[in-house]
């Protein structure tokens, strides 16, 4: 039989018991409707997850660190050569980083702690620098109200949600989150703020491009005799953002609730902790934030930057487990769902079984007529099949509407809670297709065994059979 | 599997046998029957309930398998065939009609006698043609939508010759074909089936218990009891008889 006229058969065939066919579909989608409800919500949360530690940097950034510095204890057993005969990590260091395959680009950390005057008041905090790049790199800034910096140098800050709730004198609740972001990007964004900080100069004269009035310049020798001398300065700063970025976060801005244009702040030279540890004739950076293209990559990057004889260290091995907890977790979640499908599979080996029994005597007759084991076989393997891909189709769009109550249900309860609405549920296009696949598979599966034995059926008996 | 044989024999049995197990006890339904029927003979086989006519003629149709001996029907040795062939040879080579006429009810007639045709694989616009034609042959062209079981028990039975003819087969097989019905539409039945016989010259084997019937319409008559031939009796009006010389009998076998 071709295999229209297979499916003609087939579809009449489950038209003629309607209902017991429908209880059946029904089945499965309830099968299927589970395991996409399971899934969807197993997989919305990893999304959910995976952006959390996107925005973080955590997927995709190498830390380089000198091994001339001492502090950086966690380098010290590492092969490769001793702290005094590895390289500076100078501008030159990090240019060769950054032509390594796979990174996208290499840049300073620069931070420090200091004062920032707005409305006359004092307010200590860490700075950071943050490169131009970061305006499209990922989501990282995806939260911010007001904008961008407009240029890498300009005399700009992005403030911290919380340091801007300090600036303005608000103390929200502790485990609470319901400031609106918004409102203080609305009475901050335009202001001006006064960054007061330590220019390091490597002759005693002052120059500087940067507009700033200078006071108390002062020398000091280090520790291999070259000459410095520290000037404190002011710069005024216009704030054009107000961002929710986790200050815990990395990427070169760890605990830093002020941030400013990366290439302004190298430009500053301001004197920092963290930087004066070997002193030679050109600056070194204490850490390098190298930020990798693909997350796969970072392994073989940070090999890379090991060999060429500097600390690196990413976090990808943590994130690693965070993705290998899911996979679990989708895999648990898989399993219930399939169970249920499953049970349904069960009914159509039922239903089918039954459908012989009844359709006995017309199995008869078809074979009498002519019907090949094959045409019955197909006939009957047909109706499993359209009724896994009906029971598919239709448990894909329950599921999804489960998804969505539960997704909905979840966001009422953490508004309450005075969290943020979350999106946990995600219905990717392969889950939607892979859903209705794999309940026509299972049916088919389930319709072999009634397939067989129908094609097998002797017709001599069948057509006694009243 | 093609035996070359004479082509005016339809159908050749030797020493054909069927036996079943009943529990303890061993039922020779067919037992041992050597025949021949020629091509365009009407041949009826009478005899008691349990005299194995049905069986034997389930072992022409193909429908059932000889325990041993062997039937060729067209140079088809059955015994032989694959359950595949078996199939190819129910569809293309015989037809059948029951008494119960096996309609499947759940199909409208036009539905019912395409049927054969989807399992031949015929083009669909060409299967509505040759549906139309052949119940319009039996009269039924006005009912092509009705199902089964809103028609009389002739109107079934013609429709159910109409879907016996419909892959032109060189043999038409019939299960008491006018068992459920009076004896008026059991008439208009036969005549039908006697058109056949001599327009389309088909052969004909029916299994019937009407003597009256047999000796009215075939022309030859096969006498069964306890699975073995115990008459063969030729009459006058069967399209073989007037036109084949070339018939074939068999030599009655009619003592255990």
């Amino acid at each position: 039989m071709k295999l229209y006229d297979i499916t003609d058969l087939a579809l009449r065939n489950l038209r003629e018991s309607i209902f017991r066919n429908s209880l059946t579909t029904i089945g499965i989608s309830v099968g299927v409707a589970s395991l996409v409800a399971m899934l969807s919500l197993g997989i919305g949360l990893q999304q959910l997850a995976s952006r959390r530690l996107e925005k973080s940097g955590l997927f995709d950034t190498v830390v380089v660190t000198s091994k001339r510095d001492m502090r950086n204890f966690r380098e010290a057993r590492d092969e490769g050569p001793t702290p005094a005969d590895s390289p500076a990590l100078d501008e030159s260091a990090r240019q060769e980083i950054e032509q390594l395959t796979g990174v996208v680009e290499a840049y300073p950390d620069i931070r420090f702690v200091t004062e920032l005057r707005f409305d006359g008041k004092p307010h200590l905090t860490m700075v950071a620098g943050i490169p131009f790049s970061a305006k499209n790199n990922n989501d990282a800034f995806d939260g911010m109200q007001g904008g961008f910096f407009t240029s890498d140098t300009g005399a700009e800050l992005i403030l911290q949600k919380s340091f801007a709730e300090e600036l303005l004198g608000i103390t929200p609740k502790p485990g609470t989150d319901d400031t609106d972001i918004g409102q203080l990007a609305k009475s901050l964004v335009g202001r001006e703020m006064t960054m007061r900080y330590a220019e390091r100069t490597t002759s005693p004269s002052i120059s500087s491009s940067i507009p700033s009035t200078s006071s108390l310049p002062s020398s000091t020798g280090s520790a291999d005799g070259s000459v410095y001398s520290v000037v404190s300065r002011e710069l005024t700063l216009k704030t054009v953002g107000v961002t929710d970025l986790d200050p815990d976060s990395m990427r070169g801005s760890g605990r830093a609730r002020v941030f400013l244009p990366l290439k302004l702040l190298q430009s500053l030279h301001v004197m920092s902790e963290s930087r004066d540890t070997s002193a030679n004739s050109g600056p070194t950076y204490s850490s390098l934030s190298v930020r990798v293209g693909n997350p796969n990559q970072v392994p073989s990057v940070e090999d890379a930057i090991k060999k060429l004889g500097f600390g690196a260290f990413s976090l990808v091995d943590a994130t690693r487990s965070v993705r290998q907890f899911f996979a679990v977790l989708d895999g648990f979640l898989a399993i219930f769902g399939s169970l249920a499908l499953s049970v349904a599979s069960i009914g159509i080996v039922n239903t089918l079984v039954m459908a012989i029994l009844e359709r006995r005597r017309e199995i008869g007759i078809m074979k009498a007529l002519g019907a090949s084991d094959a045409d019955v076989r197909g006939l009957f393997f047909a109706e499993a099949g359209a009724m896994g891909l009906v029971g598919g189709a239709v448990g894909v769009t329950l599921g999804w509407v489960i998804g969505r109550l539960i997704n909905f249900g979840t966001n009422v309860y953490l508004v309450r809670q005075h969290f943020p609405p979350a999106q946990i549920w995600s219905v990717p296009l392969w889950l939607i297709l892979g859903a209705i696949a794999f309940s026509t598979g299972v049916s088919l599966a389930a319709g072999l065994y009634p397939a067989v034995r129908a094609a097998r059926l002797d017709p001599v008996q069948a057509l006694r059979y009243e | 599997m093609e035996i070359s044989g004479s082509p005016s024999l339809a159908v050749h049995s030797e020493n054909l046998c069927r036996h079943y197990r009943m529990g303890e006890s061993l039922v020779c339904a067919v037992d041992g029957i050597s025949v021949d029927i020629a091509a365009r003979e009407f041949v009826a086989l009478l005899g008691a309930s349990g005299s194995g006519k049905s069986s034997l003629l389930n072992l022409v149709a193909g429908l059932d398998r000889p325990t041993s001996g062997s039937v060729i029907v067209h140079g088809n040795d059955l015994a032989a065939l694959s359950r595949e062939q078996l199939a190819k040879y129910r569809l293309h080579t015989v037809g059948m009609v029951f008494q119960s006429f096996n309609l499947i009810p759940s199909m409208s007639l036009f539905e019912n006698v395409e049927l054969p045709l989807r399992f031949a694989e015929v083009d669909r616009r060409q299967r509505s043609e040759l549906a139309r034609q052949s119940l319009e042959r039996v009269g039924l062209s006005r009912r092509l939508t009705h199902r089964p079981m809103e028609l009389s028990g002739g109107e079934q039975q013609r429709a159910s010759l109409a879907r016996a003819l419909i892959n032109r087969p060189k043999l038409l097989l019939a299960d008491e074909p006018t068992g459920n019905l009076d004896s008026r539409t059991g008439t208009e039945i036969m005549e039908l089936i006697r058109s056949f016989n001599e327009t389309l010259g088909m052969t004909v084997v029916m299994v019937t218990h009407e003597q009256a019937l047999a000796e009215k319409y075939a022309g030859r008559m096969l006498q069964l009891a306890d699975g073995k031939i115990v008459g063969d009796v030729r009459m006058g009006n069967s399209a073989s008889v007037r036109t084949s010389s070339a018939q074939a009998s068999s030599p009655q076998r009619g003592s255990t």
